[in-house]
């Protein structure tokens, strides 16, 4: 049976050395240059005939253009306009990196805790920057929820001060998590129906059955950890410039 | 777990750095001012059509209006002109009707003289006759012409007495 880890093994396949920082082109960026490409391939050339009335290409890239406009719009208001591109680009990277990794062979760049992190560091930091930049120390109030009495500060601040360290950790675990245990149960599944059917086909069919029923969920789990990672950065943004 | 592999995360985090980036760029300017502007678009179309519509609308009623008031004032025309017809009609009718009358009275009183005339040379007539069958009779009885005055002063004074 194939180890259900060594799927999330980095393979180099060009050393390269930066000022000695090794910045090796490895499967994983291959992956994140394939999503890269596929998602301006599918965004450009789908409204490259500017259709008033769209086809099923335009139809989608407008439909995840206002499913995420009106995700932002909804949850920061008319200010978190200028942060489109941003959410955005994220939404639609997290998606492509999840759908992709579900293909037979591919790897998976979201079940990559590093690269999870440094994805949820950069909304937790960028939002942090903005809280102050909009709020000044005024943004520090956001530790201290408005009407509570002076004297639970001492209780208050610490917890909402962990609750909003934590956030980063949160963001990036919950998707990293999600990608890594469903490509292990894929894994295991599909080791049950070669290791089964190979010795009684019958047998084989069932584990083939349940490998099936955890595909689709696996498919449904990449759109879901995409929508819910966009959601919480957009939540986030709002904290920042509403601040409650 | 290879994911916590410490020296797989600068190779990672750089690329993921630069993709991203590079994603962000083509997103920001490419993709989504692409997109949005066929939504605009769209979005501006339908503004439009919906205003062209209104238009369209406040145009017919405005017709409407312009119509039902032109069709008031042709019935209420058409209804002074009834009148005036009918009464204009009404007048005539009597005139005419007080001329026939007029007319029809004269007549009838020229008939009437017409008839005394008549009468009385009818009755002056019968006078002649009776004087004239009397004078035959009287001739043939007494064999001789009578008197002729005479005779008519015999029918007068009979004829009175009969109260002619």
């Amino acid at each position: 049976m194939a180890n259900p880890i060594e799927q999330f093994q980095i393979k180099p396949i060009v050393d390269l050395q930066v000022a000695g920082v090794n910045v090796s082109f490895t499967n994983s960026a291959v992956m994140m240059v394939v999503t890269v490409v596929l998602i301006t391939a599918f965004l450009t050339v789908s409204v490259r005939s500017r259709a008033l009335v769209p086809g099923r290409w335009q139809s989608m890239a407008e439909v995840f253009y206002e499913f995420i406009a009106n995700m932002l719009r909804d949850n920061v208001g008319s200010e978190g306009r200028k942060y489109f591109p941003f959410v955005f680009s994220l939404f639609m990277f997290v998606l492509f990196g999840n759908l992709l990794g579900l293909l037979p062979g591919a790897f998976t760049f979201t079940s990559q805790i590093v690269v999870t992190f440094v994805m949820a560091a950069v909304v937790f930091v960028g939002v942090t920057v903005i809280g102050f930049v909009r709020h000044g120390l005024h943004f520090l109030r956001f530790f201290f929820p408005h009407g509570a009495p002076l004297a639970t500060a001492v209780i208050l601040v610490p917890i909402e001060l962990i609750s909003y360290l934590s956030r980063p950790i949160s963001l990036s675990v919950r998707l990293f998590a999600n990608m890594t245990a469903g490509h292990i149960i894929l894994t295991i599944l599909g080791g049950f129906v070669v290791s089964l059917g190979a010795f009684y086909l019958v047998p084989g069919v069932i584990p083939f059955a349940f490998l099936s029923a955890v595909a689709l969920l696996e498919f449904g789990i990449a759109l879901l950890q995409a929508y819910v990672f966009t959601a919480l950065t957009c939540i986030y943004l709002h904290d920042a410039i509403h601040m409650h | 777990m290879p994911q916590f592999d410490p020296s797989t995360f600068a190779p990672q985090v750089f690329w993921l750095v630069v993709t991203f980036i590079v994603l962000y760029v083509l997103m920001a300017k490419v993709a989504l001012p692409k997109i949005g502007a066929v939504l605009d678009e769209r979005q501006r179309k339908i503004d439009d059509n919906l205003d062209k519509a209104a238009q369209i609308k406040a145009e017919a009623e405005t017709a409407l209006a312009a119509y039902e008031k032109a069709l008031a004032e042709a019935r209420a025309h058409a209804v002074a002109v009834v009148r005036e017809t009918t009464d204009r009609l009404g007048q005539e009718g009597e005139r005419r009707s007080r001329e026939l009358a007029d007319r029809l009275a004269e007549q009838i009183k020229a008939g009437e003289a017409r008839i005394a005339a008549a009468k009385e040379t009818a009755l002056a007539g019968v006078r002649d006759v009776a004087a004239d069958i009397a004078g035959a009779v009287v001739g043939r009885l007494i064999g001789g012409t009578p008197d002729r005055a005479r005779l008519e002063a015999a029918i007068g004074a009979a004829l009175e007495e009969q109260g002619q």
